[in-house]
């Protein structure tokens, strides 16, 4: 068995125009930013996008945006990113704000095999227009459909060619959760080690629901607030 | 009356040793610095990290290391990472004890407005409305009236709500304060130099004073 592809234009060939993708990262944290450069390149359109953020203006989904690249976004906060309030005020893009926990867990159940949650969150709010409301032991809570994705497109730190994953410090974030919820899942990782290189007790990610793997070079990982102390303050 | 500084050490006397804590953006961080000797507590980041330590030093920044408000940030002894359904996992599971968080408006029946201001950019509710859905313990802090002088804490939020029935403390530069149960805001309080005259003034929801209201402590 070899998931292994050449790099990400390989990966994402068979992508095409108004499918919907997950897209793994906290904000540029844990972003694959080699298979997003690589739609851009190949210019799809009409995306959904499932993904925590909408980027930054010049990195991330923000250069899908650019590109007029996407027609809805799937998020909970699209903060810091001028051409998306550009595009949604005039209309262009739809989003949809959802709590972040009902994103994460909404990809869960998907790569759980089950077609819905309940949670609490968003209960009494504008959230909950529209949704079924069940009451457990005296509390209420929303139902919430699993994600059906077409893709989903995640980064890990290391892989091997079998697919099994493994993610460093919090760039782990949606990346686990997505990678189980894409019909097809590709990841690139920062290392593509053989089998065996890596702990079967300390793999994030299972293999099994890994369908394409490439190691991207020269990975930027932007800091979004770089945020630091002086060595005198200790 | 305090500054944002005065608040967040206010709060940080309402945690007690051995609290998992989430923090949220703004004065809420600010409690971090002020947590007393002694008192034992894990800082939860809904990005998936418990045991968040403060920034690194100049030149160590990891971009794979930061927080919910996306700085950078370091990992503490004994930390853990765990991926974004398990963090709101263990929040939906009240594991988290204490939840604090700025608000826009806050109601008297503990209903709470933090994420949306019609006619304005939104930017969403990011980790919000799990949180006050979920925690047993929530504080807001906040200021006690917004810019135009108009009292944030209210009979009903005005602005789309994050969540409902939820809020138990609130700390501002004027008072410190309990929603109760079966509705009203419940004096504690005051910040020092504050008359309870000008607590009543900046409270438009159902203000309770019970006896002497004593000043606080700091």
């Amino acid at each position: 068995m070899n998931k292994v592809v050449s790099g990400a234009d390989e990966a994402i060939r068979d992508i095409e125009d108004g499918m919907t993708l997950m897209v793994g990262g906290f904000g540029m944290c844990g972003l694959p930013e080699k298979s997003i450069l690589a739609l851009v390149k190949k210019g799809v359109k009409n995306l959904t996008c499932i993904s925590n953020n909408a980027g930054v203006d010049d990195f991330g989904i923000g250069l899908l945006l650019h590109q007029h690249q996407v027609k809805k976004m799937i998020s909970s906060y699209v903060g810091e990113n001028a051409v998306f309030e550009r595009q949604l005020l005039s209309g262009e893009l739809e989003v949809e704000l959802i709590p972040q926990g009902t994103l994460a867990t909404r990809c869960m159940a998907a790569g759980y095999g089950m077609p819905a949650i309940f949670t609490p969150a968003g209960i009494g709010t504008e959230v909950a227009i529209g949704k079924e409301v069940r009451n457990f032991n005296g509390k209420d809570y929303l139902m919430e459909m699993a994600f059906d994705a077409d893709f989903a497109i995640v980064k890990a730190w290391k892989g091997d060619r079998l697919g099994n994953l493994v993610y460093r410090s919090t760039a782990r974030n949606f990346n686990p959760v997505m990678a189980m919820a894409g019909r097809i899942t590709i990841a690139e990782v920062e290392e593509l080690v053989e089998p065996g290189e890596l702990d079967p007790d300390n793999i994030h990610t299972p293999g099994i629901y890994v369908h394409r793997i490439f190691q991207g070079e020269d990975y930027e990982k932007r800091i979004e607030q770089r945020t630091v102390r002086k060595r005198e303050e200790i | 009356m305090l500054d944002k500084t005065g608040i967040a050490k206010r709060i940080a006397k309402e945690i007690k040793d051995g609290y998992y804590v989430n923090l949220g953006i703004g004065i809420p961080t600010l409690v971090a610095n002020y947590i007393p000797d002694g008192v034992d507590v894990i800082l939860q980041s809904e990005n998936g990290l418990l045991g968040m330590g403060p920034f690194p030093f100049e030149g160590e920044e990891d971009p794979d290391t930061i927080n919910a408000g996306k700085q950078t940030i370091t990992k503490l002894a004994g930390s853990a990472v765990f991926d974004s359904a398990l963090s709101f996992g263990m929040i939906r599971a009240k594991k988290v004890n204490l939840t604090i968080l700025g608000a826009m408006e806050v109601s008297e029946k503990g209903d709470i407005a933090n994420w949306k201001i019609p006619g304005k950019m939104v930017k969403g509710m990011g980790g919000a409305m799990d949180l006050v859905a979920s925690a047993e313990n929530i504080i807001v802090a906040m200021q006690h009236v917004n810019k135009a002088g108009e009292s944030k804490l209210l009979p009903n939020c005005t602005l789309p709500l994050t969540g409902i029935n939820c809020v138990k403390k609130i700390v501002t530069e004027l008072a410190v304060l309990d929603v109760l149960p079966e509705g009203g805001f419940r004096l504690l309080e005051r910040a020092p130099g504050v008359t309870v005259e000008e607590i009543k003034a900046a409270t438009a929801g159902k203000l309770i004073i019970e006896g002497e209201i004593p000043e606080m402590v700091i």
